[in-house]
């Protein structure tokens, strides 16, 4: 079974797809592009394909990662050419590798999120990330499907940088991957409880920038 | 309930802006949110300016459970193909959006460029059931349009009902600017010509002018140039055209050659999940078995069927052009296909080895559905297979001309649990003309025989059967139109009666499954489905008081519909019994007596009077023709195979991905 690595994009409107509807979108344009998957044996086939670390609904990312197999040996660029022409608007796939041994998720330890905060106040933000990182630890409280869940979010943030853009003022957040996993909205709470000058106006926008492993605080793509 | 905020109104020329900026920054406090992005594959978005005509299509009800109907599909399809014709989608939103939309200032928008539903010529709605009245209205009013047909402007759509429960629009007369009967693919065509010139020769006539061209027609129905008068006693005295050049009666439009109309080709495949992801393709139109109860037999016929190399054609285009793995061979009753055998057993040939898989609705109770089932499930698990005997006695199928002898159903069940089948569903109705007690106690009889087989031929216990129980209402165009409904109330005695027999037999019991509703939402079904104009004011009560989403027992409220219709029919001298469940006599004049689906009124009677004498009619495809009426009338013809024909296996091609 050869084994095919991708990564890919959600922008713009397509980023509302939950990772169900990416699932679907993707494994119709497999079949769209007749690509010769492999399958899982037993009573209900499915195509063999590994996603990793899916990011959340109403977020754009340029960098999600999986893996596919396949049943027959393809040339990769042109399954990435012809899978290309399948795809929804938005759903956007851009790069693909064959494994080298290892999984689609090793090293992949930590995000870069670019946070856009429109209408809030870019003075009040950038006062907030400096508490935030002048702090051990931040108790924040998130709502599961277990009920309320409170834990450290600070300790996972590995850098902050805030900045204002076209008058937008904007957060880089680098995330670790760590369990429970932080997301970037936990970090936007964390800030706004830490500092009250700051708050969150219009529902902001997220992007996944990169994923990668870990050097010195910054975040190396694997490939 | 707040009206809508002040809408944008669409600028009297260029093209409105799209909506989406506006849109999105809801779109992160709404539920589902994919579901109002659109953009889906296969959709199209064309340019304002060149288009003559403009449509925006609904199914009045969530994306989850409008996209998949074919009916939009194949009109979305046959317009947007005019390249003077543009054609969007628009759904009923969510509670939730539609708040936050009101609050915004957003008003209704199309998913294809995110327009605004007030600016497109006609927005016309597909209604398969009387429950998507109140989401009619629900549009309408965020689109920022007035509620009624009479204080709607020049520049607003108009307003189009269409789909089965059109068959009868009296109850939402008052919303609609229009109606059709009947197949869509020529009537919509046949309107966005009148529309054009209309609107090329400066739209004479204002409004009126070209609603009263539609009606001239006899093919489109516009309800205000119809009086209804009442009798003292509330009956109907009589309805009739209020302007000279409008006909007395409007008819129902009929698709002949279903093979020159491959539809839809390329249906859109969503993003978000959706109730049916399969590909359909209606293998026939229409349905001559005379089931009394099936508004939808009455109304389609003749039968039409499409060849099998249609079929396969429609079937192999559409997996390409959608990705979907799942296709649906649809119909009123798919195993009656002339050459269904052939159908079935070669396109699970053509698709042998791959991941697709095809799927019959059928319904018919015989050995031969069974063979059909196997090769459907060749490769597959054979869990359930259902059936719909719909009568629990033999009288009770008499008098509904549903022809399933029991000794037929005990062998057709005994196939398929020999078969690997481990699942039988059993689908009945309670409430059906002359119906007692005994009748619907006969569906435990049946079941228990139907397990006893089943472990017989099996030689297994873990074999069930599943009882699926629906409440019968009356609709019109059928039989069963001057029926009395059954009252909730001794519908819920009845099955809770049949549920405690079930339940309290040792030896079956376990093995039978029971489900069904309650009463309730049949009756607010029924008062909507045989309703007349009065019936209006009760769905505009109710929505008025925050009721939608009618066919989600969620959001569904009887006590609402109750209430409602107490003070919205107050003075009129009749309530819901009197729509419900009170029988009518063949001199009353049915509010729907001016809209003609073909069907001679007089054998409706005669065949009304025969199922009460528990008489049963043949079906005319296989029988000589029993003069329904509706060929002579609608100048049609039963348009059926065998043709005999075979289909091709699919060419197998080197796979091009290959590395060199």
């Amino acid at each position: 079974m050869q084994r095919l690595q991708i990564r890919y994009a959600k922008r713009g409107r397509a980023r509302f797809t939950s990772h169900r509807d990416f699932v679907r979108a993707f494994e119709r344009a497999l079949r769209r592009a007749n690509v010769p998957m492999a399958y899982s044996s037993g009573f209900n086939p499915h195509p063999r394909i590994s996603y990793v670390n899916s990011s959340p609904t109403g977020a754009a990312t340029e960098a999600e990662y999986l893996e596919i197999g396949l049943a027959e040996v393809c040339d990769p660029q042109k399954v990435l050419a012809k899978l290309s022409e399948a795809m929804p608007d938005g759903l956007v796939l851009r790069e693909i590798r064959e494994a080298e041994g290892g999984k689609v998720g090793d090293g992949l330890e930590a995000s870069v999120w670019r946070v856009e905060l429109p209408g809030a106040d870019g003075r009040a933000m950038a006062d907030a990330a400096r508490l935030f990182l002048d702090c051990d630890r931040m108790e924040t409280e998130r709502m599961t499907k277990h009920g309320p869940r409170t834990f450290d979010a600070r300790a996972d943030v590995k850098g902050i940088s805030a900045y204002v853009t076209d008058g937008v003022p904007m957060l880089d957040l680098v995330i670790a991957h760590s369990e429970p996993l932080v997301r970037p909205d936990d970090v936007l709470r964390a800030l706004q409880e830490l500092h009250p000058a700051f708050s969150v106006v219009d529902p902001p926008k997220l992007t996944r920038l990169v994923q990668g492993r870990l050097e010195l605080n910054r975040v190396i793509a694997p490939w | 309930m707040n009206i809508a905020t002040t809408p944008t109104p669409a600028p009297a020329t260029g093209a409105p802006e799209s909506l989406f900026p506006r849109l999105e920054p809801l779109l992160a406090r709404v539920g589902k949110p994919i579901q109002y992005v659109g953009g889906e594959l296969n959709s199209v978005v064309k340019e304002w300016e060149a288009a003559d005509v403009r449509w925006c299509l609904s199914y009045p009800d969530a994306y989850e459970v409008g996209q998949p109907n074919q009916g939009v599909a194949i009109l979305y399809e046959i317009l947007n193909e005019r390249d003077w014709i543009l054609a969007e989608r628009t759904y009923t939103v969510w509670p939730d959006m539609a708040e936050l939309m009101r609050g915004a200032g957003v008003p209704q928008f199309t998913l294809d460029a995110h327009r605004p539903v007030g600016a497109f010529d006609v927005l016309g709605f597909s209604f398969s059931t009387e429950l998507g009245y109140t989401n009619m209205l629900e549009t309408i009013d965020l689109a920022g349009m007035p509620l009624h047909a009479v204080d709607r402007r020049e520049d607003d759509p108009i307003v189009l009902a269409g789909g089965h429960a059109a068959f009868n629009p009296e109850a939402i007369a008052d919303f609609i600017d229009a109606a059709v009967l009947g197949d869509g693919e020529e009537i919509s065509l046949a309107i966005s010509e009148v529309v054009r010139e209309w609107k090329a020769e400066g739209r004479p006539g204002g409004r009126d002018g070209v609603l009263l061209r539609l009606a001239e027609s006899g093919g489109v129905y516009v309800p205000k140039f119809y009086d209804v008068d009442y009798l003292p006693d509330g009956r109907i005295r009589r309805v009739a055209p209020n302007r000279p050049s409008v006909p007395y009666s409007i008819r129902k439009h009929t698709l002949m050659d279903l093979d020159n109309w491959p539809y839809p080709k390329h249906p859109l495949v969503p993003l978000a999940e959706t109730v049916h992801e399969r590909y359909s393709v209606e293998i026939f139109r229409g349905c001559t078995r005379g089931c009394r109860f099936c508004q939808a037999g009455m109304i389609t016929r003749p039968v039409r069927e499409r060849s099998i190399e249609t079929i396969g054609a429609m079937v192999q285009a559409g997996l390409e052009s959608t990705g979907l793995e799942e296709v649906g061979l649809l119909s009123l009753s798919s195993a009656d296909h002339s050459e269904i055998a052939d159908v079935t057993k070669q396109l699970a040939d053509r698709y042998e080895g791959t991941n697709v898989s095809l799927s019959l609705p059928s319904t018919r109770v015989d050995a031969f559905n069974i063979d059909l089932a196997n090769e459907l499930s060749r490769n597959g698990r054979r869990s359930g297979l259902t059936f719909a005997p719909e009568g629990g006695s033999e009288r009770m199928r008499r008098v509904i001309n549903k022809q399933v002898d029991e000794e037929d159903l005990i062998r057709t069940v005994a196939t398929a649990y020999s078969n690997g089948w481990r699942n039988v569903k059993l689908y009945f109705m309670c409430g059906l003309p002359t119906e007692t007690d005994e009748d619907v106690m006969a569906i435990a009889d049946l079941a228990r025989r139907v397990i006893e087989t089943g472990r017989e031929v099996s030689g297994r216990k873990d074999i069930r059967c599943t009882v699926s129980i629906g409440g019968f209402v009356p609709k019109p165009h059928t039989p069963f139109q001057w029926a009395a409904q059954l009252d909730s109330a001794t519908t819920d005695a009845r099955l809770q009666k049949l549920r405690d027999i079930i339940r309290a037999d040792k030896r079956y019991g376990k093995s039978i499954g029971f489900r069904y509703h309650d009463g309730k939402p049949g009756i607010v079904e029924g008062l909507l489905s045989r309703g007349d104009r009065r019936v209006g004011a009760v769905i505009e009560q109710v929505w008025r008081s925050g009721g939608h989403f009618d066919g989600w027992s969620e959001h569904f409220s009887y006590e609402r519909w109750m209430t409602a219709a107490d003070g919205a029919l107050a003075g009129t001298g009749v309530d819901v019994d009197w729509y419900t469940t009170r029988e009518r006599d063949y001199d009353e004049v049915l509010p729907w007596d001016h809209l003609d689906a073909g069907l001679d009124r007089d054998w409706l009677w005669d065949d009304w009077q025969d199922a009460i004498d528990e008489r049963p009619v043949d079906d005319c495809r296989w029988t000589p023709c029993y003069d329904c009426g509706v060929c002579p009338q609608m100048d049609t013809e039963i348009q059926v195979g065998p043709t005999g024909l075979t289909l091709l296996p699919l060419p197998t091609v080197r796979n091009p991905l290959a590395a060199d």
